[in-house]
Order: structure tokens, then sequence, then C-alpha cells
């Protein structure tokens, strides 16, 4: 067995790096493969083809494998968390909370008179997005301290997260078309409105949410024997669910707050990772779930860009089938 | 091993068991009875630090529970609960393996005498031609036997069984009771299970502890027989207990 999840890990390794530059070929302009590598490396190619290369492809395809990674390691700790497969990195409201955040500023500033704004305007919407996912978790994370069934922590989320969307609902209905077109485009996902300041953020985020995630490893494995046998092995259950959340925060909240609510990578992904490796130990999967977070969202983005389509409905359309499967195997798997 | 100083259990404003002071000695098997919702579970519950006390102290080993570490208890004692653990992917051995997250680092290295212990604990239960089956595969009595390795995996001189024979046929019953006997005897551990099966705790354990609200009795189980406490816990118009039988029967 061991075997097999070395060979797994490789295979992930080149797909990651093939679909990395295969990402930075396709798009508006057509790149060959031989450009593409002579930019990166700084050899022999035509500026122009440098500067789309290096200047706005290359951080597409960076923000899609953090992306990916990010959601699918958040999407793993969410369903052993809450024992329940069909939880994801948005089940705690994060996603709502970010739309909330973004609302407010593309549709709540104009009706309030404050469209002009310019401290409002430099704030940015990425800004917003991550004010309003971070206050929606502070919010089920206050809660969920003083909670001892983590099933409520669960619908305790999932509520707030619906009465934030039905506050989001009221302002798309109170706003103007122009308004409300910029924020349904926020709805549908992107990853080419990172600028290369915000890259440095997004890497700093993941990087911390992702080293969160290795620590819990060992308490995750633990927890799939459900709470009362994890502490009666010596975990912190509550520590540990403190970490997962901020881990999550981390990952899921930087991600919607720069791309936009990415679906189904979190939800579909891990199992995948489960599947393939056949595993159900954390040290595995973990980092199995970020290399396949990473080369499917590479994939969206790759189909997305070649027949011009919101990120969202690939993510969607790729992950869908994969849920139902889960669904429909009917396997108990966390 | 386990010492219970005028114990008092229950929630809130509901006493379920007041004024307990006995003791529970390592290599003997003790059998917990008693009706529903009388405190069975929250007895095993409290003994290893998931409840609250409402009074009283529990010792083992001379320590108080209030005043050991997470750590140092899951070193001290060992819980079977009535969780049912059907994971698809893991492996018997992975949750046995489990049963050493106590004594491993940060990220649960095994060394190579945790992996002996391991195996150790799966041929202890016999269980040990499964150890690469996935849990979701097999019965409930496999299953139990597994979990018991995880209890034995951990090493304490201590091991509480939450009801483990609760979905079990009658052989599986008698042969999990037979085992958990001898891994009293032979390793000198304290093992205490809760049951509803009275004709098993009459005939395998050494001990008996009889929850007849609020009191808690522990006696050897001959003495137990004898005291008159089970009669008055099982018999109403329609039943009786024999204790020359030793058994429940219909009047």
């Amino acid at each position: 067995m061991r075997g097999r999840s070395a060979i797994l890990f490789t295979i992930l390794a080149v797909l990651i790096l093939l679909l990395f530059v295969v990402d930075m070929m396709v798009g508006s302009v057509g790149i060959s493969v031989r450009d593409v590598v002579a930019a990166l490396t700084g050899g022999e190619c035509d500026p122009m083809t440098r500067k789309i290369v290096v200047d706005i492809r290359l951080m597409k395809a960076v923000v899609a494998i953090l992306a990916g990674a990010a959601l699918s390691v958040s999407g793993l700790q969410m369903q052993t968390l809450f024992r329940n497969p069909l939880a994801g990195p948005y089940v705690l409201g994060v996603s709502s909370g970010a739309s909330l955040g973004v609302a407010l500023f593309i549709l709540g500033a104009p009706l309030l008179g404050l469209g002009g704004s310019h401290i409002l305007s430099s704030f940015g919407v990425a800004g917003a997005a991550w004010l309003g996912s971070a206050a929606v978790l502070a919010v089920v994370g206050v809660v969920s301290s003083r909670i001892k069934d983590v099933m409520v922590i669960l619908i305790l989320g999932m509520m707030i997260g619906s009465g934030v969307s039905a506050v989001v609902q009221i302002l798309q209905y109170l706003s103007h078309e122009e308004a409300l077109k910029s924020f349904v485009v926020w709805t549908m996902g992107s990853l080419g409105d990172v600028t290369f300041e915000q890259l440095w953020l997004i890497v700093a985020a993941v990087a911390v949410g992702l080293t969160l995630a290795v620590a819990v490893m060992k308490p995750m494995n633990m927890l799939l024997l459900g709470e009362a046998y994890a502490r009666t092995m010596g975990l912190n259950v509550k520590r540990t669910r403190t970490l997962i959340l901020l881990s999550t925060t981390l990952l899921a909240g930087t991600v919607t707050a720069f791309c936009g609510p990415v679906g189904f990578i979190g939800l579909a992904m891990p199992h995948v990772a489960r599947a393939l490796f056949a595993q159900a130990d954390h040290r595995v999967l973990m980092p199995a779930a970020a290399m396949i977070g990473a080369v499917s969202l590479l994939m969206c983005d790759i189909v997305s860009k070649m027949l011009t389509l919101p990120l969202n409905s690939v993510t969607a359309l790729l992950g869908i089938p994969i849920v139902v499967w889960i669904v429909v195997r009917n396997k108990n798997i966390v | 091993m386990i010492l219970f100083d005028k114990l008092k259990l229950g929630y809130g404003s509901r006493v379920l068991i007041e004024e307990l002071s006995s003791h529970i000695e390592g290599g003997t098997l003790t059998a917990l009875v008693g009706r529903n919702g009388t405190g069975k579970s929250t007895l095993l519950r409290a003994i290893v630090g998931l409840q609250e006390l409402l009074g009283g102290d529990i010792r083992l080993q001379g320590r108080s529970v209030g005043e050991l570490t997470s750590a140092e208890l899951a070193q001290m004692v060992a819980f079977v609960t009535t969780d049912k653990v059907r994971i698809a992917n893991l492996k018997c051995r992975d949750v046995v393996a489990l049963g050493r997250a106590p004594y491993t680092n940060w990220i649960g290295r095994m060394q190579e005498q945790d992996r002996q212990i391991v195996e150790q604990s799966l041929e202890m239960v016999g269980m040990a031609a499964f150890a690469d089956k996935t849990m979701d595969q097999m019965s409930d009595g496999e299953c139990q036997r597994v979990m018991i390795a995880r209890a034995l995996a951990q090493q304490t001189p201590i091991i509480l069984l939450d009801e483990p024979t609760a979905f079990l046929d009658m052989p599986n019953r008698y042969e999990l009771c037979i085992l958990l006997g001898r891994l009293a005897h032979q390793y000198g551990k304290a093992i205490l299970f809760s049951t509803h099966e009275l004709d098993i705790a009459l005939e395998l354990c050494d001990k008996v502890a009889l929850i007849s609200p609020p009191t808690l009795h522990i006696l050897p189980t001959e003495e137990m027989i004898r005291s008159g406490y089970v009669e008055q816990l099982f018999s109403n118009e329609v039943m009786t207990f024999d204790a020359e039988q030793r058994r429940v029967r219909v009047k």
C-alpha cells in the first residue's frame, strides 16, 4: 500500500506541473509550450508574449493551485470534524459571509449614497469579502466555544449562512442593474482578479492555514472514532476544534475573498482523495486532497478559459457527478 | 486501583448515585448492572473523565481524576464506548494503532515497539487475521473485538466498556466476556463493563456492581447473589429473581 501512495503522489505532482504549463498556454491568445517555458525561464521570446505569461497567466495559475489546495483541505477538515460526507468549506457560512461583505460593498454603498467614496473603493471587493467571512466565522467560533455538540455548530453555521443570504437577497432586490451585474459576476468566481500585492496575502494566509492543517492531522485521525474516543485517548477536543475552524477560516475565507465562492472543489475533491488512495489516514489524505484540489482547479480554469465559461459553472459540472457518485455508493467514509 | 470516595453523580438536581465509597482492584472483571437510566454510563464516563462529578472523588492508582491531565488519564484508563466505528478505508490495524496515540509524537509516528504492541493486541482478541480488513466489512462481534484491541493497545491498567455485549448474539456474548475475564486475570487489569445480561454477569464475573438508585453496591459475585439486592432490583409483579438458579423467572 505504501507503494501505491508513492506512485499516486508522483503522478499528481507531474499532473500539477503539466496542467500548470497548459494553463498558461490557453486563453484569449494561444501560446506554445516553447514560448511559455521561454518566457518563464528568461529564454528568447516575444516581449508581448512574455508580458502575458509572466504578468497575467503565471499569477492566475499560481492562484489556481493555491485556491484548489486550500478549498480541498478545508473541505476535508469540515467533513471529518462534522463526520458528514456532504460538509464542505462553506458549510459554516464562509461564502455567505463573504457575499454579504461584497453585497454591502457593491450593492449597499450606492444605496446609501456612498458609491463614489474613495475610502470604500480602495478597500476593494476582496477586503469586503474577507471581513464578511471573518465576521460570520467569528460568530460561529464564539458560539461554538460554548457548545459541546458538534452537530449544533453545524446547524448554527448553516442557519447563520441562510440568514445572511436573506439579507443579501434584500440588497439585490433593492439594487440597480449595473451594481447587480457586478455582484452576480463576483458570485460566478474568477481566478484572474488578483493583483500582485494581493497574491502575497493569499500565499501567506494559505501557508498558515495549511500549516495548521498539518498540525491537526493526528487529532483528525483520532476524531474518526468520535469525540468520546478522541478525548479518552488524550485529545483536547475543544482546542482541536478551534484550530480546525481557524484553519478553515484562513483557507476558505481567503480564497472566497479573492476568487469568489468557488463551489464543489472543497466538497468533492476530498472524496476523490479517499477513493484514489483507499485510506482514512489524514497524514496521507491531507496532502492528497491538497494536490487533487490543485489539479482539479487548474483543469477547471483551463476548461473555463477554452470555452469562455464562468469558473463556477465548470467546477459545478465537474463536482456534481462526483458528489452524486458518493451518495449513490453510500459507504461510510467519515 | 479504582477508588470511589463519597462519590455523588448526576445531572444538576437529578442525583443518580450518592455516597459511593468502594473500590475495584486490579486483576478483576466487574460487571456493572442496573435498570435503564440509573447511571451506568454516567459512572463509566465519570471514571474516564468525561463527566463532571457532583461531589466526592474518584481516584485512579491513588490520583484524583480531576487532577490528572487528559494525556495522563489516557495512559491510565481506556474506554470502549457504544459508538459504532464503521468507516470504509479504515483498516482494523489503523484503529488499533490509534490506541497508541497517547504515546506517539505530534504526527503520530509509530516506533517498532508501537507496531509490536498493535500486533499483540490484535492477537490477544483473536483478530490478527483481520488486521488488513476495513471496518465496514466486519460483523458487530468482530468490530467490538477490534475496539477492545484498541483499548489494549493503549496499555492502561484500567479498561472500561459501555455495554460491549449489546449487539452480539449469544455465543459472541459469552466469548467476549470470557475474553475480558482472561485479560483481567492474565494481565492484572481492572476491567469494568456495563451490561444488561444478568446471567453472564453472575456466571463469568469476579465482582458485580449493582445500581439500586441512589446506591451502588460492589460485591464479589457470590455475595451479591446472596445479598438480596438482585431480587430487589429485578423483581416485580411479573418476574422474580431466583438466587438458587441464578436467573430471572416469570412468575
